[in-house]
């Protein structure tokens, strides 16, 4: 055994050692092609042998220089030589936003801001976004009206509308730039784009989950179904009472009392005032009186025309087309 | 018609960011999966496998049907397991009268079967089987020697080949810093044969030789058992290059609470955690306790003040 050690201490520098992996590899070794030997022997060759070659990685590992700790002392491996696959693709780059190309283009270049702001109307330093902030518009109780505002117009409506409209740009920029990195192959880990319904007409969007709310309300419907309206059942819990109880029509007295006029006639008179008032603005649409007189014109000169081509007329339906050509032919027959 | 879906707990998003591709990747995880039909030895085989790399595997127990990772149209399921588990080591394991005790081992990339190399199993020797002093068993996740003897493993292609699905399978995580006392094992594999290699687990003794180098013994724990190559699949050569490719940055880690002045130089800030002065324990005098109690306090408070003053005068 000594004498087959110290043999096989000079072959060391023979193996291929691999410390990063702790790995050895002897590619001279061949075991003999007969099968003469036993299992036994046969196993207790290879463990000699490895044996070996386990010394030949602990010679390299145990002379590394090492720092004492307390659990024992610590090495610092090499990087391991041999080469393996990667488990996934290499981090794609992620391409530049669409601002962040403009800002280049323009050389805007980004500057560090204080957290903290002076706020004019307290008086004091506070955030500057979130809760509490500095200079917050929305935060402004009382807007002064001035003299070229429209008095129909709600200055805090609008200002929730016009937060609103900010919102959904952003919204709409920010999946523009994600379908764009998406397209690299760059999305954050953390951002997933999924088709809500698909581009094709006519496809529903995916159902929504139904809420525990949603479905106190259907259970509550669905207990007046018994013939006394649910009166004398028991209730489940999470049940709420139907929403809509008693009758859904009504019908006016059909005897009048002495007033100033019919019920009914004041009823239909309010929905015709509220349809008049409604589309007041365009009972006389002058654009499209112009343009009607037009066409009548149009017509009347083609058929006066036309007499010798009657099939032409009938092959071209009276639908408005938007299409260019049409148009220009239009001009031509003038 | 595009929605954003973005994790909605910072645990999920951290869970996402740890399985994203990586420029340095951290180490690959084990599926161990088998399909309709097992016999013993093989259920065994991955049994004992599996607890080899307890800290780094993930085994199914259930039957798979689908999963034929050789056929065509039968890797579906296959990477799907692998995409869900984030896996990309595998080992199936089948039993059928064509091919007794088949294990395939293979690689995926990128959530698709990279390649692949089936093995029968014979010889097999359990844990249980081997006695040895109990002191010696090796620690579960420490590092691994790993031993590949014989020309084989350079010389023919389906060895060469298994060598690098086995060298990735037992080899562990990659470490910088190893602690030299935590060495205790080592994988011995053997090629016997252009067909059939012997693989082994031992435990290391290390013993004392004079030297900084400690004498290496080996002790069979086992499992123990001979592969013998049936089917591989070597990679696509256009995929293997895709695959090899690394980057020459390193990732660098985010400098905290380090600032550089011109003047000072290098600046460090240390957090020093809320002395919290207002919760320190008071001495106890509480009013409200019967006077008996109290007094008895006092007194026992006195006794045990009393030998102490009778040391100090000593």
């Amino acid at each position: 055994m000594e004498m087959e050690m110290e043999i096989e201490a000079e072959k060391q520098h023979k193996f291929d050692v691999d410390l990063g992996n702790l790995m050895a590899f002897d590619s001279n070794h061949t075991f003999p092609s007969q099968p003469p030997l036993s299992r036994e022997h046969l196993v207790n060759q290879c463990l000699l042998k490895a044996t070996h070659l386990v010394q030949a990685v602990a010679d390299a590992l145990f002379t590394l220089p090492s720092t004492e700790d307390v659990d024992g002392p610590l090495v610092n491996l090499p990087a391991p030589l041999t080469k393996l696959p990667r488990e996934k693709h290499l981090p794609k780059p992620k391409p530049p936003t669409k601002w962040e190309v403009f800002a280049k283009k323009k050389g805007i270049q980004n500057r560090k801001k204080d957290k903290i702001v002076y706020d004019e109307q307290s008086g004091t330093w506070k955030r500057r976004y979130g809760y509490d902030r500095a200079n917050d518009e929305d935060a402004v109780p009382i807007i002064e009206a001035k003299e070229t505002d429209d008095p129909a117009e709600d200055p805090f409506a609008k200002r929730k509308e016009n937060k609103k409209k900010r919102i959904e740009k952003q919204d709409k920029n920010r999946l523009q730039n994600l379908k764009e990195a998406a397209k690299f192959g760059a999305l954050p880990s953390h951002v997933q784009l999924a088709a809500t319904a698909l581009p094709i007409t006519g496809t529903q969007a995916a159902p929504k989950k139904v809420t525990k709310d949603e479905l106190g309300n259907v259970a509550g419907i669905a207990a007046t179904a018994t013939a006394s309206g649910g009166k004398f059942d028991k209730k489940l819990p999470g049940e709420k009472p139907a929403k809509h109880k008693g009758k859904y029509r009504k019908f006016l007295p059909v005897v009048e009392g002495t007033g100033i006029g019919s019920q009914e006639r004041e009823q239909t008179e309010k929905i015709l005032n509220k349809i008049m008032s409604k589309n007041s603005h365009n009972i006389l649409n002058v654009e499209k009186a112009v343009t009607m007189h037009n066409v009548k014109k149009e017509k009347k000169r083609r058929s006066d025309k036309g007499k010798a081509s009657p099939a032409d007329n009938k092959l071209k339906p009276e639908k408005k087309s938007f299409k260019k050509g049409n148009f220009k032919k239009g001009k031509k027959g003038k | 018609m595009l929605e954003i879906k973005t994790a909605k707990t910072r645990r999920g998003k951290r869970e996402l960011e740890k399985r994203a591709p990586k420029l340095v990747e951290s180490g690959k995880k084990t599926l161990i999966l088998h399909g309709t039909k097992t016999s013993a030895v093989l259920n065994a085989v991955l049994a004992q496998i599996f607890h080899l790399k307890k800290d780094n595997a993930v085994k199914f127990s259930r039957k798979n049907e689908n999963v034929k990772p050789f056929e065509a149209g039968g890797e579906t399921s296959l990477e799907f397991f692998s995409l869900k588990t984030d896996c990309s080591i595998f080992l199936y394991g089948s039993h059928s009268k064509k091919r007794p005790d088949n294990l395939v081992l293979g690689r995926t990339y990128d959530h698709h079967i990279y390649d692949l190399v089936e093995v029968g199993v014979e010889n097999f020797k359990p844990m249980e089987s081997f006695s040895y002093d109990k002191k010696l068993a090796p620690k579960e996740g420490s590092k691994p020697f790993i031993v590949f003897i014989g020309e084989g493993f350079e010389a023919v292609e389906e060895l060469k080949h298994l060598k690098e699905v086995l060298l990735e399978l037992l080899r562990g995580e990659v470490v910088e810093n190893l602690n030299l006392a935590g060495v205790d094992r080592a994988y011995v594999c053997a090629a016997l044969s252009p067909n059939r290699v012997l693989f082994t687990h031992c435990a290391l003794r290390l013993k004392k030789s004079g030297t900084v180098v400690p004498r290496m013994e080996l002790v069979e724990v086992g499992p123990s058992m001979d592969f013998v190559i049936r089917r591989h699949r070597p990679p696509n050569e256009g995929l293997r290059k895709e695959a090899m490719k690394t980057s020459r940055e390193k990732p660098k880690k985010k400098e905290k609470n380090v600032k550089r002045d011109e003047l000072k130089g290098k600046i460090g800030s240390i957090y020093i955690p809320d002395q919290k002065v207002g919760e320190t324990a008071l001495p106890y005098n509480a009013k409200g306790v019967k006077r008996e109690r109290r007094e008895a306090k006092r007194k026992n408070d006195n006794d045990e003040n009393a030998p102490k003053r009778k040391k100090e005068d000593a």
